[in-house]
């Protein structure tokens, strides 16, 4: 047989722009990847059944639960966490406008929250409120009762956020 | 000062951290050569543990130790603490650590497995062999308190506690009454569910200190527990509370096994240790709430006043009652809401069953309370043909008639008494914010077109504030950097963000330069906890005092300077200077340098401080020997009585008969605090809160089957509500300032989920011209109301049954 | 809630995966996206010694518009299905119907494969193909071979699909008749509770199809039978549960169930102009 079975396999990703490579075992969730191999810790873990979003980074270019990816699965991709969304000190509109809502409280979902909202945005530039609840049925939050989570993504659509050409 | 920052929605200072991913949760914490820890937890709702076999998991690969209760030696046989006693709890029990001879639950803590990694521990977990000889399980109060079951086997009954409470001559008033109305009414299960679940992990350092990190609501409580189990001097033990992912009372200092065992786990084995529930777990490993069933007697007058109610009622407690009766004394204590009630009687049973025990869940006992009095307000109003809103009217609490007693006991064991509020006001808004007065010709419109729409109120009061005390240090530093310290936990309420505002508004600094630290018993040890929506009231209350102190100090300092009186004083834009004369002014870090007598000049600016420096400026640099050095002061603030803030809820739902879907079409809030500090803030609170009480009345409810099992411990069966379900919630204020306080606040943290489910169900109710009476709702309990109410069959023989999912045993017995 | 240990096979090619499959028979598991078997793997519902990932297979990611039908690669993510031009036009219930499933990250990463060879009667996807009459193509080791959807669902999360086979490719005749789908749920997220696919298919028959409502996803006979009879919609929904054997859940009993495929065929019949 001309394929290959070890205990470990090696995974060579780029998360933010940076080169990662590391030996796993195949069963090595992409997010415990994420968090323990390349120890970027600002994507989070809610649940076990792909309900929650917490975990939600992109693959890519497009939003994924990286709960219900194995790390061997995302080999040779390119993956963009929380932490790679900010330029330098100037935050990511999104995240501006999650500020400038009052979008978070816990900011335990707030990684995952703007990650999915980043991707819906890309795939639908103008949502209607109505939309943005949709594009936002994979992602709980139990602080905010999405009120200003809602709000925060139709303001970031709007360019109103003070770091995509609004005015505070 | 040129803007007053208290009253002000000022973006919050938490939030650039954790926008960036670089928040530290509990589960980010992750010490060099860290160990993890999987526990096993028991399958049997209730029987006797007749082995365990941690052999094969021992065994394993990288399993470094496997614990069960007989390893714990003397801890293992010490029961955790009955942390809030009453002489009516006749029956307290708390679990152990370990189970070691009983279970009373699915999901009770067995054995502890700790590897070099979560997986390898999972993997262990599942090799240890647990037998159980079974007992039947008791599940849902109605049965445990019928059963001839027991879910303690040790015991001759399943009730814990039994308290009877009365204010007024209720007897009287029901002979009196020319109306009375009977009915049961039925609040199930649910559960906190923060997004983060809870965790602990502890690192035992080189100085032989043990540092603990908890996602604990309340960690100085976690550190005089830690002492007392561990046997660990209090100076050896710090806890620290990091980022915490939502607690909503699930994180209370209830004492859960891990909290202990993995620091006690980290002592003996010399390395960090570290446990994270997953969510599987987390459902049958953290606390529950809300399932109680009601029996209420009310009598009223024609108008609609009530002149006298009667509730009894069963309160599950799960299968421990750490937390005491405090669930079912709040229900008592609040169940009247904002009504004058001129006799009023209670007679409650708390309940063992075979599930995860309960202690308070956002609201705690309030939503309950509030179910019940606003269905007996729309009940009265059905009787008698009046409007909802109007019956609500004719029974409001004037607002010349505070301050209010209302007679039972509250949960810091005073007589239950509101201090000031303006209920038929807020509701006033609340009705035109919603659209009542046009409502009847929405609805014909709506039913010409062969749509089914409703309206629905929810009134509470919340009680907010309680004691015993909270403290904080405040300390401006030589930076010009005013850092305060104070022992509360937060997880998400925008403590500091508050906090900093008060404390910008006393010292006239700007909000940037206040740093608030919480939770974090190395810096502040004095503390009682998150809990109660008490923190704005408590802690900003001690937070004000200790600025005012830091203020007078700062102030003679600067009067010895400028060669003024401490009342020309005045403060500004981080300087201090004499008023008339704002030209001249020092740093108020300056005056913290002063404040601080020094040897050695670090800097130019200490130089000033230090004792050689020349021309009687020395004579002036010590303190008076009776003052403390530094621009540095604690206050504590230790509130006698609690705070009332109320409001209410309205509702606007269209209900797909056929189906029995329910969409809500308008959704308001009013919600009055009294002075607010942060607008966005309290908002915040009510949308998030809201939220969780319409999880509450539509999708959220915990089902155990009849072996205790639980049937949906994850978050695709347990329906925690999405921005998909969840309405634009439209939140207005009324402010009816505190006197027991000199802010003039309340709390608002509970406020949004105590009384949307009646709002939400009264309004389904409405739709379709039926009486409701239990919560939450399905949509195939709706669609048999509706099919019900029609008087048709289309819906068959589910329409007679209420829906699956009903707890079981919950529709016999009284 | 971590899977339990594997051995991992990246296949490069639907040959590889077949040998590999035959190797190792029912120890081994495919992997496409990924979102019907590892939260089986995460409870350790399921716990596949060798787990064989298809995922890169990229000739098998592809929407060809065939002219009679349209042929979907079997690795075809639902967000591109559900985006398709060629779906939209010609067989437009397939690309809503896959709009409804799961969230967008799910979306981002789950196939169609995978939703149809999961044979989970609650997926909605089935329904659509069910009710456009599709046809499954399937590789093993003895070649290729073509499965009528009313002949692949074989039992609860049991297809007509062999152990050493893929599945490699759905095709869907084409139709610009009208349809309607119904999904009933309580999030929008969720699985249906009872879901409904009509299609008014090109050989002017109509097709329904039900989600949830038996241990396989089902075709809505009785209804079919009493609209080519000449019945309308309302009489035609009213026989919509028969011969379907539902369970009872959390979120419904047997008879809501029924009550709800009633109402919901209904609709779905009218919003196809029925």
């Amino acid at each position: 047989m001309h394929w290959r079975m070890k205990a470990v396999e090696r995974v060579s990703v780029t998360i933010n722009g940076a080169e990662y490579s590391h030996e796993v075992e195949p069963r090595t969730l992409l997010v415990n990847y994420i968090r323990e191999q390349a120890g970027l810790t600002g994507t989070n873990i809610g649940c076990d059944t792909s309900s929650c979003g917490a975990c939600t980074v992109h693959l890519n270019g497009e939003s994924v639960k990286s709960c219900t990816l194995l790390a061997v699965q995302a080999d040779g991709e390119d993956i963009l966490t929380i932490e790679g969304l900010a330029d330098g000190e100037r935050l990511h509109p999104m995240q501006e406008s999650f500020r400038e809502c009052h979008a978070l409280q816990c900011g335990y979902c707030t990684p995952g929250m703007v990650m999915a909202a980043v991707s819906l945005l890309k795939e639908n530039p103008s949502p209607s409120e109505r939309e943005v609840r949709l594009g936002l049925e994979g992602n709980l939050c139990r602080c905010t009762g999405y009120h200003n989570i809602v709000k925060a993504v139709l303001h970031c659509a709007a360019g109103a956020s003070a770091t995509n050409g609004g005015a505070q | 000062m040129t803007t007053r920052l208290i009253g002000a929605s000022v973006p919050r200072s938490e939030d650039r951290r954790i926008l960036d991913g670089a928040g530290v949760f509990i589960d980010d914490i992750e010490p060099a050569g860290c160990l993890h820890v999987a526990m096993v937890r028991s399958t049997c709702a209730n029987g006797r543990i007749r082995r365990v076999d941690a052999t094969p998991a021992r065994a394993a690969p990288g399993v470094v130790a496997v614990y069960t209760a007989d390893d714990l030696g003397e801890l293992g046989r010490r029961n955790l603490p009955l942390l809030i006693p009453n002489p009516a709890l006749t029956e307290p029990r708390t679990q152990f650590l370990l189970a070691f001879e009983y279970v009373h639950f699915v999901g009770e803590a067995v054995a502890m497995v700790v590897a070099e990694s979560r997986y390898a521990a999972e993997d262990a977990a599942g090799l240890v062999e647990v037998d159980y000889t079974e007992f039947p399980a008791v599940v849902g109060p109605l049965n445990a308190f019928h059963s001839k079951e027991r879910a303690h086997v040790d015991m001759n009954t399943n009730v814990a506690a039994h308290f009877v409470q009365e204010h007024g001559d209720t007897e009287a008033a029901f002979e009196g009454a020319t109306r009375v109305l009977e009915r049961e009414f039925m609040v199930e299960r649910s559960a906190a569910t923060p997004i983060e679940c809870r965790g602990v992990v502890a690192i035992p350092e080189q100085t032989g200190q043990l540092l603990v990190y908890d996602s604990s609501q309340a960690p100085s409580t976690i550190r005089a527990g830690l002492s007392t189990y561990l046997g660990v001097a209090e100076h050896e033990v710090e806890v620290v509370a990091p980022d915490v992912g939502g607690g909503f009372g699930v994180k209370l200092p209830v004492f859960y096994p891990e909290e202990i065992l993995v620091p006690w786990a980290a002592r003996r084995l010399g390395a960090p240790v570290k446990f994270v529930e997953d969510r599987s777990e987390h459902f049958v490993a953290s606390n529950h709430e809300r399932a109680q069933w009601h029996r209420v007697k009310v009598g009223y007058e024609e108008d609609g006043r009530i002149c006298g109610l009667v509730d009894e009622f069963i309160h599950d407690a799960g299968a421990y009652c750490p937390y005491g009766i405090i669930i079912p004394i709040v229900t008592a204590s609040r169940l009247p809401g904002p009504y004058k009630i001129p006799a009023y009687g209670s007679e409650m049973h708390v309940v063992y069953t075979n599930t995860v025990p309960v202690t308070p869940y956002r609201g705690a006992g309030m939503p309950q309370g509030a179910f019940v009095m606003e269905r007996v307000i729309d009940l009265i109003a059905r009787d008698l043909g009046v409007d909802r809103a109007e019956v609500r009217r004719r029974n409001f609490i004037a607002p010349d008639e505070f301050p209010y007693v209302v007679g039972l006991m509250d949960e810091d064991g005073t007589t239950t008494t509101y201090d000031s509020g303006d209920y038929p006001r807020g509701f006033e808004k609340l009705l035109e914010s919603i659209g009542h007065a046009g409502f009847p010709a929405e609805q014909a419109a709506a039913l010409a077109e062969g749509r089914r729409i409703g309206i629905g109120f929810g009134c509470y009061v919340e009680g907010t504030g309680c004691g015993p005390y909270e403290g904080a240090r405040i300390h401006v530093e030589t930076t010009g950097k005013v850092f305060v310290s104070t022992g509360i936990a937060t997880q998400g309420q925008s403590h500091c963000t508050i906090l900093s505002q008060i404390v910008a508004d006393v010292l006239g600094v700007a909000l940037d330069d206040v740093v608030v630290k919480t939770g974090d018993t190395r810096q502040f040890k004095w503390a009682t906890g998150t809990f109660a929506s008490r923190i704005a009231v408590v802690a900003g209350s001690a937070v004000a005092e200790a600025a005012l102190l830091v203020k007078e100090k700062a102030a003679e300092i600067a009067a010895r300077i400028f060669e003024a009186s401490t009342a020309d004083v005045a403060f500004e834009d981080g300087d201090v200077f004499v008023k008339g004369s704002p030209d001249v002014r020092i740093p108020l870090r300056q005056v913290a340098v002063l404040a601080n007598p020094l040897r050695y000049a670090f800097s130019s600016e200490a130089l000033a401080a230090t004792q050689f420096v020349g021309d009687g400026e020395r004579a002036k640099a010590p303190p008076p020997s009776e003052v403390a050095p530094g621009l540095e002061a604690t206050a504590y603030a230790s509130p006698e009585f609690a705070t009332f803030a109320s409001g209410a809820h309205a509702a606007v739902v269209e209900v797909d008969v056929e189906t029995g879907a329910v969409r809500i079409l308008r959704y308001s809030v009013v919600h009055d605090c009294g002075r607010m500090i942060n607008p966005a803030v309290v908002e915040g609170q009510v949308h998030g809160g809201t939220a969780q009480g319409i999880g509450g009345a539509l999708y959220e409810r915990i089902c155990y089957d009849e072996e205790g099992q639980l049937k949906n411990a994850n978050f695709m069966d347990f329906l925690v509500p999405y921005a998909s379900e969840i309405p634009e919630i439209c939140v207005e204020h009324t402010e009816t300032p505190s006197p027991l306080n000199p802010l003039g606040v309340k709390g608002v943290g509970e406020a949004g989920c105590i009384s949307a489910a009646p709002a939400v169900i009264g309004a389904i109710e409405d739709a379709l011209g039926v009486e409701i009476t239990s919560s939450p709702l399905s949509p195939e309990m709706v669609a048999g109301l509706a099919a019900g109410s029609a008087g048709g069959e289309a819906a068959g023989s589910f329409a007679a049954r209420g829906g699956v999912g009903q707890s079981r045993g919950e529709t016999d017995g009284a | 809630m971590i899977p339990a240990a594997f051995d991992y096979i990246r296949a490069t090619s639907a040959d590889e995966a077949i040998a590999a499959l035959a190797e190792h028979g029912d120890d081994a598991k495919l992997l496409a996206g990924g979102h019907s078997l590892l939260p089986l793997m995460r409870f350790r519902l399921a716990r596949p010694a060798v787990v064989v990932d298809i995922g890169r297979l990229n000739d098998l990611k592809y929407i060809r518009d065939e002219g009679d039908h349209v042929a979907i690669g079997a690795l075809t993510r639902h967000r591109d299905v559900e985006t398709s031009e060629v779906v939209a036009a010609k067989v437009g219930l397939l690309g809503e119907v896959t709009s409804h499933v799961g969230d967008p990250q799910v979306r981002h990463r789950g196939t169609i494969g995978g939703a149809v060879a999961h044979g989970d009667p609650a997926s909605d996807i089935p329904s659509a193909l069910i009710a456009l009459g599709a046809v499954l193509v399937a590789a093993g080791p003895s070649g290729s071979r073509e499965i009528s959807v009313d002949d692949f669902f074989a039992g609860f999360l049991e297809t007509a699909l062999s152990p050493e086979e893929v599945l490699t490719e759905v095709r869907i005749p084409a139709t610009d008749g009208a349809w309607g789908f119904e999904k009933f749920n309580r999030r929008a997220q969720d699985w249906a509770i009872v879901g409904c696919s009509a299609a008014v298919r090109a050989d002017a028959g109509v097709g329904v199809a039900l989600v949830n409502m038996h241990p396989t996803p089902i075709r809505a006979g009785a209804t079919e039978a009493a609209l080519a009879g000449g019945a309308g919609a309302a009489q035609a929904a009213e026989v919509a549960a028969e011969g379907c054997d539902p369970t009872e859940d959390l979120n419904a009993s047997v008879e809501y169930r029924q009550h709800l495929a009633r109402v919901l065929t209904r609709r779905a019949l009218e919003a196809a102009g029925l």
